[in-house]
């Protein structure tokens, strides 16, 4: 059975309906030179796995997939790991359930 | 800028927005809300259950024009391990009553229904508009917001806040403290669409019946945490959610969770052959009575999930958000008819009646829950779960082996894995904090 397959973020992701800010993502990663515990924990907890690691071994995020939970915002915010604000109006994730 | 000044402005337009708004503008007052999302609702998520009572007292007549989807006739708990569910389940003929108490809705489009009564009442709405900031005078009192729409201020003598439970206006002013993770759930959910027949005989029901099913134990890996699955009229909203903090503590991916979840035998036969639509994710407030902050201030008030408002030990929060609405407008109402201004003095009437209703007295109640339950998330999400499943399978099968001795291996298992202080400890502390 595809387990593998059937956890693909990215396919659920493509069900969803987003009107991308392009240029303006609404959360910044600092600049680091090595991840903070925060920053690593969130390549697993963001639901919409938009952090990844590259290959200099930081974080970095992609937001165009992100549906607005604020979960990377309470864990890194604080820490000053990250710079988290909501889209602008309008633009985002548009829930057509919720 | 929007040149003119309002009585009220209010953040948000979830439930506890949606409801003070509209008590707002029904009492006379000139209000202006504003709502990030491109509808109100857009941005919303929840399971869901609507509990009529609390709305009724809003729309007395929503019956008639509300996107309901079944009103709810049973109830079912499980108690999962990896292979198997024990469950629990009341269904009730009298829940097939003339006005309903409880039914499943689609947050979008309830809130979209919502938005249009309070549009109705002569609310101003706003929507694509984020504000980014209070508006403060030299003294510090709250006198209006700024958005993201256009430079400069929107006034009003009273700001409230509905922004939800990630709220970042009250946390930037510093009238609160930012979400912690040990403190806020983190849930996923899909929206599996399946014809309407399928549904109706998979959860067994005729017509609008609905069903909910609320499943913990093994399916949150330890976490303190719940999956849920409830039938709409053409789809199943199905999800599960745990705290942040043991996400983060575990490294568990929450989408791998709910794959889990939709693969374990008990729950994929229901959602068989069925098309998702919709993945989505939010916070759920789990701080409980201790978590609540500072309710009102100068010239503002904060309702909802925003003030986490929230009661999950009986998963209930739009009834607690929509009644802190309705209770913060009449406590507003009752200042401006008095023509005194929006003190804090005046305004420690909003607390002095959320007091007296049923939101703070359920939330007072369960006040030691959210510790107890994450200090002891392994006993009573893993351990126990799986214990009861052996003892029910060990009940069941049948194999010539004497009932006595299968009790005593039952028991046996369970101080083996608890021991007898344990689990009196356990069950003492439950009580306890049930009280
Ligand atoms: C998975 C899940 C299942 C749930 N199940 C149930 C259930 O079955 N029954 C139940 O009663 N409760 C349930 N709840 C809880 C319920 O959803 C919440 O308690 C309720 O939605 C809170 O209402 P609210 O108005 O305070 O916040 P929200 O409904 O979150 O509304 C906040 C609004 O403010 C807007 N906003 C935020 N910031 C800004 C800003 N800066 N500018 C402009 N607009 C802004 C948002 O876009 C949003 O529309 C569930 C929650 C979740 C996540
Ligand atoms: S807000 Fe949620 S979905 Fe968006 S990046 Fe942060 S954790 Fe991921």
């Amino acid at each position: 059975m595809s387990i593998e397959l059937s956890m693909r973020v990215e396919d659920k992701l493509f069900n969803n309906r987003y009107l991308v800010d392009t240029g303006r993502p609404h959360i910044k990663v600092r600049p680091h030179p090595k991840p903070s515990p925060q920053l690593l924990s969130m390549l697993k907890v963001c639901p919409a796995r938009c952090y990844e690691l590259n290959e200099q071994g930081q974080v970095e995020a992609t937001v165009d997939g992100c549906i607005e939970c604020g979960t990377c915002r309470v864990i890194c915010e604080e820490s000053g790991d990250i710079e988290w604000s909501y889209p602008r109006g309008g633009y985002g994730v548009l829930f057509k359930f919720g | 800028m929007i040149e003119e000044k309002f009585d009220a402005i209010v953040v948000g337009a979830g439930m506890a927005g949606n409801a003070a708004a509209l008590t707002m503008a029904e009492g006379g007052m000139k209000v202006l809300q504003l709502e990030r999302g491109e509808y109100s609702g857009s941005k919303n998520v929840q399971g869901a259950i609507l509990y009529a009572d609390m709305l009724e007292k809003l729309v007395p007549d929503f019956r008639e024009d509300a996107p309901l989807e079944r009103h709810l006739v049973e109830q079912r708990f499980w108690m999962m391990d990896d292979r198997a569910h024990t469950g629990l389940h009341y269904r009730s003929e009298d829940f097939n009553e003339e006005k309903p108490n409880r039914y499943t809705i689609i947050r979008a489009q309830f809130d979209k229904w919502f938005s249009q009564k309070v549009r109705e009442a002569g609310a101003t709405v706003l929507c694509e508009t984020t504000v980014t900031d209070l508006a403060r005078d030299s003294h510090g009192k709250v006198i209006g917001v700024r958005t993201d729409r256009r430079d400069g201020e929107i006034h009003a003598d009273i700001v409230v806040l509905a922004e939800g439970v990630n709220g970042m206006l009250g946390t930037r002013a510093g009238l609160r403290e930012r979400p912690q993770p040990e403190k806020v759930a983190l849930a996923v959910k899909e929206m599996h669409f399946l014809p309407r027949e399928i549904i109706e005989a998979r959860f067994n029901l005729k017509g609008d019946e609905g069903v909910v099913i609320e499943a913990v134990g093994t399916i949150s890996r330890g976490m303190t945490g719940m999956g849920f699955i409830y039938a709409n009229k053409e789809c199943i909203s199905l999800g599960i959610g745990c705290l942040v903090a043991d996400f983060q503590r575990t490294g568990e991916t929450p989408y791998g969770l709910l794959d889990r979840f939709k693969r374990h035998p008990s729950v994929a036969p229901l959602i068989e052959g069925s098309e998702v639509k919709e993945y989505s994710a939010h916070l759920i407030p789990e701080g409980g009575f201790k978590a609540i902050p500072e309710l009102y201030g100068k010239g503002w008030v904060v309702i909802g999930d925003a003030a986490q408002l929230n009661n999950t030990i009986h998963r209930e929060g739009s009834n607690l958000a929509m009644t802190s609405g309705r209770i913060a407008a009449e406590a507003i109402l009752q200042i401006k008819s008095r023509n005194q201004p929006m003190t804090p003095q005046n305004l420690a009437l909003y607390k002095k009646m959320l007091d007296e209703s049923f939101v703070i007295k359920d939330l007072r109640k369960y006040k030691d829950m959210p510790a107890l339950m994450h200090t002891r998330s392994q006993n009573f999400f893993l351990t126990y779960p799986q214990l009861v499943s052996k003892a029910m399978q060990n009940f069941l099968r049948v194999d010539g082996t004497p009932k006595i001795e299968k009790e005593k291996l039952t028991l046996r298992s369970f101080t083996k894995a608890r021991s007898r202080r344990g689990l009196f400890g356990d069950a003492f502390r439950l009580v306890r904090a049930w009280r």
